[in-house]
């Protein structure tokens, strides 16, 4: 059966977006069915996001607009699926879009309806905290900007319906069935908040000042029910003693889940670290067992918590809660180190509840025939984290595991890794590519503007004067058209645009309307298929700011709407067309690193057909895997690496350099090129490509601790994991301690390896199967088993393996007595214990090749963290890319990871890679900063702050009347410049231009502010 | 004709400020004021940028010496910039260009504000707070 070459995606939260945007991005159409009115997801109700702190909404908003506006996207809101029929390569799915009550075509997003609307509904994504109309739009951000009619509460008055200027509102409006032909389906459906009502003991429902996290999310957001002022339920007043509970509905065998939710040690820390910042008053206290940091520069984040805000944490778990009946505060009991019990009262408590399974999740699974795991996530396995148990169909997100967003990310870029090899073959079949006419040249031209001032309804026409304003612009200089429309954006409007643009000779056009952040690109390319320069358009917003924030002062509303008209015209007459330029792509990626990482990234470019050269610095390929044995899971590593390498050295695509070692890099995005000398004869080649991966890896730490290396008695993990899956000489050990976070979370490494608590209770387990009598004791801060991992933490227990904790102050202690080990242990509840093994274990984390890892971030030209590991464009949003375009990141060289997190973010590497080397040609934005080089000093204060790698010093000789010598000049990739203008205004010599926000135009809006006609 | 002639009236002042917004946080930050409804004074006229980082201090000289009253820059806070650091060169520029406004005295009417795209209610206040120090310093005499 033929392949198709579009994709359906299911849930449009972050997962869903980044899969359809690096889908659609490497040639497939994508049709993202979302439940609900709008994507975005979770991620979109959070306020901040850990440990950055980085605000939600102004990162996924940017992906939402780019989402909603993407040529080979449809978002098909209010969907479900009813039915999937096929096989890979080739699906037939039926949904169902559920009606609004109103036609999504036409409705504007204007919100008229809304504000008239008499019947309050409650509003769903401020957690049930605050109420909306019974017709409302999601959140203000929504994409697609549409209302919707809450058909329990609304009363078919019919008001909205006589307020509505495009007719949109249809209350007969009826479901409708879709019908798609797909090659492939990813599921991203996320997850559900646990629900703690069920927990009597905590009195979520009863209690008014108990809440959940996400409430508290909501509370902290400044778009939340009480603007960002945190004030508790039961009196409104500030509540100065809060306690947040974590584990509630996780790591709870009894009565909740007994995984681990993997995100709530963080969220809960930033929660507290947020309120505190808000009001300072605040003194939060949060309750946990262990303090789960496990991921990038998360142990950093917990150290500040407690230093620089004050957070107290308490390793309890709280058992129940009282309400005092007057106060309405809280009473929470605990326990000491001495075991004495202590009663303290707090004004709120919030209940940080994990993360379970969509409830659509059961039905979901039955009609499209996929298994679900033990807790009712999808399942998967380790060596293919996204592929569901039906070809064809993919997961991504925490539909698969409870996990944190930047992880979301990197598993959504891998599932459109794994669909990219399926339908390969069907990449742009389906895409659709617009027939534009060729560009008008109006560079000679003197500017005729036209301007076009929308009422959106009555918007902006019931504030502003809108023909005064049209009569006013009419006078300006350089206009020789102005009009005014009901709505601009509305399909009549672009004809009728378009029609003035041609009757009028019209070289510059200005809308006066709502926001260029969501519109722009909507006239941009109304003017281009008219052959105007897409760059000689303006937009001018006199709604969001002006007529919603001047309601009540008309007069000023319309004298401000004429100022920035001025304005806009002043800089419309200043506008150039820009080019945007094309480059050509080398199809061929380089992938620095042999190991699971660069080998899957390598395997996953190979087999769409794309040429890749892995260098790997050894002289056999495996990297770090070459150690293991079996998972936590227990897959077999080794014949996964046997299988992995086989396939790579077979593969014709795929040129394999061993001993192999990197003498330079340059080059940009499409078109780098390196020097390497590899092989036993230190061979020298060139090699040229369009993309490079970074998939070095890390190394494990080899200790100065505990005598390691004097006594052969002590070894590291992966020295016993060798002896347990090789040997048998565990047969003969009556007892072992292993000591966790040997060489990690201290002053020389402050990071957590993730890795180490699996690998411990892995090998102990291991241990236990041999020699079931053996005693193991395992000294730990905290066990880290997030995730499903839990359960084999769960299990060492259950197997009598003995987990003692200790504080970082005191480590365990090692003296060695007449030849016998003696481990002395500073547990803070039990005091000091002494063990005598026959064998100690030092867990020993991971840490960065420094000077490897030196050494190419400056060819690279791309930075690396405190640890020196690499560091990523953004933490949350792009783990998988560099700020300098064209070079991605996989694996432990990202920070350390696990096998099945490596394998998913190489695939999401090649999904990002394979969106340049699929491209025939690069086309750069027009928005752009270019070098006036004659003026140029050679100074060098733009490269300073150039975060691209954009620009460079080049030397040329220059020869004067008697002599020749060499100056510099800066020069600017235009493939890599981001128009953010910065260097322009850092030059000291005002000698770069900033393309569209030059001096010129904004001089000219400047100047425009005061003049009067 | 066009005339340069400021907008003073005898009776109250209105203030002219100019605010430059950064294209990713504070322009939504604004939007979102319209959007949620937060009315401020009418004083403002944005002029929209990419990145707090493109503002050079000579806009805000050039705005002082058409004889606008005030000149706010916002971008996104610290940590949050679409383009990695371009509000912390903001940042450190103005800090040095703050010196030489206070050599003319026009220190006070500039600021340097951080608003997120989630605090619209945030933007309003800036305004209206920064509407209301202008207006108590007066009308910006010629330099």
């Amino acid at each position: 059966m033929e392949k198709v070459g579009a994709v359906l995606v299911i849930g449009g939260g972050i997962a869903g977006i980044q899969t359809s945007i690096d889908l659609a991005d490497s040639g497939y159409k994508v049709y993202l069915a979302e439940s609900t009115t709008s994507i975005g997801g979770v991620m979109s109700q959070l306020d901040k996001t850990f440990p950055t702190n980085d605000c939600a909404i102004c990162i996924l908003a940017p992906k939402l607009v780019e989402t909603g506006r993407h040529e080979n996207i449809d978002i098909l809101i209010n969907s479900s699926i009813e039915k999937i029929e096929g096989e890979p390569g080739n699906f037939k799915v039926d949904l169902t879009q559920r009606t609004l009550r109103l036609d999504q075509n036409k409705c504007t997003g204007c919100g008229l309806c809304a504000q008239q609307c008499p019947i309050e509904a409650i509003d769903f994504f401020n957690e049930k905290l605050s109420n909306i109309a019974a017709i409302s739009v999601k959140f203000p951000q929504a994409v697609p900007l549409v209302f919707s009619i809450d058909k329990d509460k609304c009363i078919g008055c019919g008001i909205c319906k006589g307020i509505c200027k495009v007719k949109a509102i249809d209350y007969e409006l009826q479901n409708k069935e879709i019908n798609l032909n797909v090659g492939a389906v990813v599921l991203a459906i996320g997850f559900d908040e646990y629900d703690p009502t069920p927990l009597k003991q905590f009195g979520y429902g009863k209690y008014l000042n108990v809440i959940t996290s996400i409430e508290f999310e909501r509370i902290l957001s400044a778009s939340g029910p009480h603007s960002g002022l945190i004030i508790r339920p039961s009196d409104g007043i500030i509540p100065k003693k809060i306690a947040f509970l974590n584990c509630i509905g996780s790591r709870d065998r009894k009565q909740g889940n007994d995984y681990c939710s993997s995100v709530c040690c963080m969220y809960t820390t930033k929660e507290a670290v947020i309120a505190k910042e808000h009001m300072n008053i605040i003194d939060p206290t949060i309750f946990t067992m262990d303090i789960r940091a496990y991921g990038k520069d998360f142990d950093k984040y917990i150290e500040r918590a407690k230093d620089e805000y004050g957070i107290r944490y308490i390793r309890r778990r709280i058992s129940s809660i009282k309400e005092i009946p007057d106060s309405k505060d809280l009473k929470v009991y605990y326990e000491t180190g001495n075991g004495k019990i202590i009663e303290e009262f707090f004004n709120l408590v919030v209940l940080s509840v994990g993360m379970q399974p969509n409830q659509q999740a059961k039905e979901l699974a039955q009609k499209l025939n996929i298994q679900l795991n033990e807790y009712g996530f999808c399942k998967t396995e380790t060596f293919t984290p996204v592929d569901t148990s039906r070809p064809g169909i993919y997961v991504c997100g925490s539909f698969a595991t409870p996990k944190d967003i930047p992880e979301t990310v990197i598993e959504a870029s891998a599932a459109a890794g794994c669909v990219n090899v399926l339908l390969s073959e069907a990449r742009n079949k389906l895409v659709s590519k617009k027939e534009l006419p060729e560009e008008l040249d109006v560079t000679d031209q003197p500017p005729r503007i036209g301007v076009f001032i929308c009422h959106c309804g009555i918007n902006i026409g019931g504030v502003v004067d809108v023909p005064n304003v049209v009569e006013y612009v009419k006078t300006l200089p350089n206009v020789v058209y102005a009009e005014h429309n009901l709505y601009t954006c509305s399909a009549d409007t672009q004809t009728n645009i378009k029609e003035k643009i041609e009757n009028n000779k019209l070289n510059r056009v200005i809308v006066a309307s709502c926001t260029p952040r969501t519109h722009e690109a909507l006239f941009q390319a109304t003017i281009r298929e008219v052959g105007l320069n897409k760059y000689l358009f303006e937009m001018v917003n006199i709604r969001d700011q002006c007529s919603w924030v001047h309601m009540h002062e008309p007069e000023k509303a319309t004298a401000k709407s004429k100022d920035l008209l001025r304005m806009s015209v002043a800089k419309a007459s200043q506008l150039i067309p820009l080019q945007e330029q094309e480059i050509a792509v080398i199809n061929k990626g380089l992938i620095i690193g042999g190991g699971v990482s660069g080998m899957s990234a390598a395997l996953n470019l190979a087999s769409q057909g794309y040429e890749v050269y892995l260098i790997e610095k050894e002289d056999s390929l495996g990297g770090i895997a070459k150690n293991l044995y079996r998972t936590l899971e227990n897959d077999n590593i080794q014949e996964y690496l046997k299988n992995l390498i086989k396939n790579v050295e077979n593969n014709q695509l795929i040129q394999v350099f061993k001993n192999a070692q990197i003498n330079s890099i340059s080059g940009y995005i499409g078109n780098f090129s390196t020097n390497i000398n590899y092989g036993n004869n230190n061979k020298s080649v060139d090699l040229e490509l369009g993309i490079i991966v970074v998939a070095t890896g890390a190394k494990e730490y080899q200790p100065n601790e505990y005598n390691f290396g004097q006594d052969q008695r002590i070894i590291t993990q992966t020295e016993f994991e060798k002896d347990l899956f090789t040997t048998d000489k565990v047969k003969g050990v009556k007892s072992i301690v292993m000591i966790q976070c040997v060489g990690s979370r201290n002053e020389d490494h402050p990071y957590c390896s993730r890795i180490c608590c699996s690998e411990a209770i892995k090998n102990a387990l291991k241990a236990k199967e041999i020699n079931p009598k053996i005693e193991i004791v395992i000294l730990y801060r905290d066990i880290r088993t997030y995730g499903f991992k839990e359960k084999y933490y769960n299990l060492a227990r259950d197997k009598k393996v003995i987990f003692i904790r200790f504080d970082e102050t005191k480590p365990p202690e090692l003296n060695i007595k007449n030849k016998q080990l003696k481990i002395i242990v500073n547990n803070p509840d039990l005091g000091e214990i002494e063990i005598n093994p026959d064998l100690i274990v030092l867990s020993t984390g991971l840490v960065a090749p420094i000077k490897e890892n030196e050494d190419l971030a400056k060819m690279l030209k791309v930075p690396l963290n405190e640890d020196k590991f690499f560091l990523e464009a953004h933490v949350k949003l792009r783990p998988i890319d560099f700020a300098t375009d064209g070079i991605y990141l996989c694996g432990s060289a990202h920070s350390p990871k696990d096998l099945r997190e490596s394998i998913a973010q190489s695939n999401g590497a090649a999904a990002q890679a394979v969106k340049i080397l699929s491209a025939e040609k690069l086309v750069t934005s027009g928005l752009v900063a270019v070098v006036i080089e004659e003026n140029c000093i050679g100074c060098g204060s733009c490269l300073e702050v150039c975060q691209f790698n954009a620009i460079e010093l080049i030397e040329e000789e220059r020869t004067f009347e008697d002599f020749t010598m060499t100056i510099l000049k800066s020069h600017i990739n235009p493939a890599l410049c981001k128009g953010c203008g910065t260097c322009g205004a850092q030059c000291p010599n005002s000698t770069i231009v900033i393309k569209h926000f030059g001096f010129e135009q904004i001089h000219a809006m400047i100047s425009a502010l005061l003049v009067q006609s | 004709m066009i005339s340069k002639e400021k907008k003073v009236k005898n009776k109250e002042f209105h203030p002219n400020i100019l605010c430059f917004c950064c294209n990713w946080c504070s322009y939504a930050g604004a939007d979102l004021a319209g959007v949620s409804r937060f009315q401020y004074p009418p004083t403002i006229r944005i002029v929209r940028v990419m990145c707090s980082g493109r503002v050079d201090p000579a806009f805000i000289l050039e705005a002082f010496k058409d004889g606008i009253d005030g000149v706010i820059v916002t971008g996104c806070h610290i940590g949050d910039c679409h383009y990695l650091k371009g509000n912390e060169f903001a940042r450190d520029r103005f800090e040095r260009f703050r010196e030489v406004l206070k050599i003319f005295n026009l220190d006070k009417r500039f600021r340097l504000e951080w608003v997120s795209a989630s605090e619209g209610k945030r933007f309003a206040e800036v305004i209206t707070e920064f509407t209301n120090k202008i207006k108590k310093l007066g009308p910006l005499q010629a330099i």
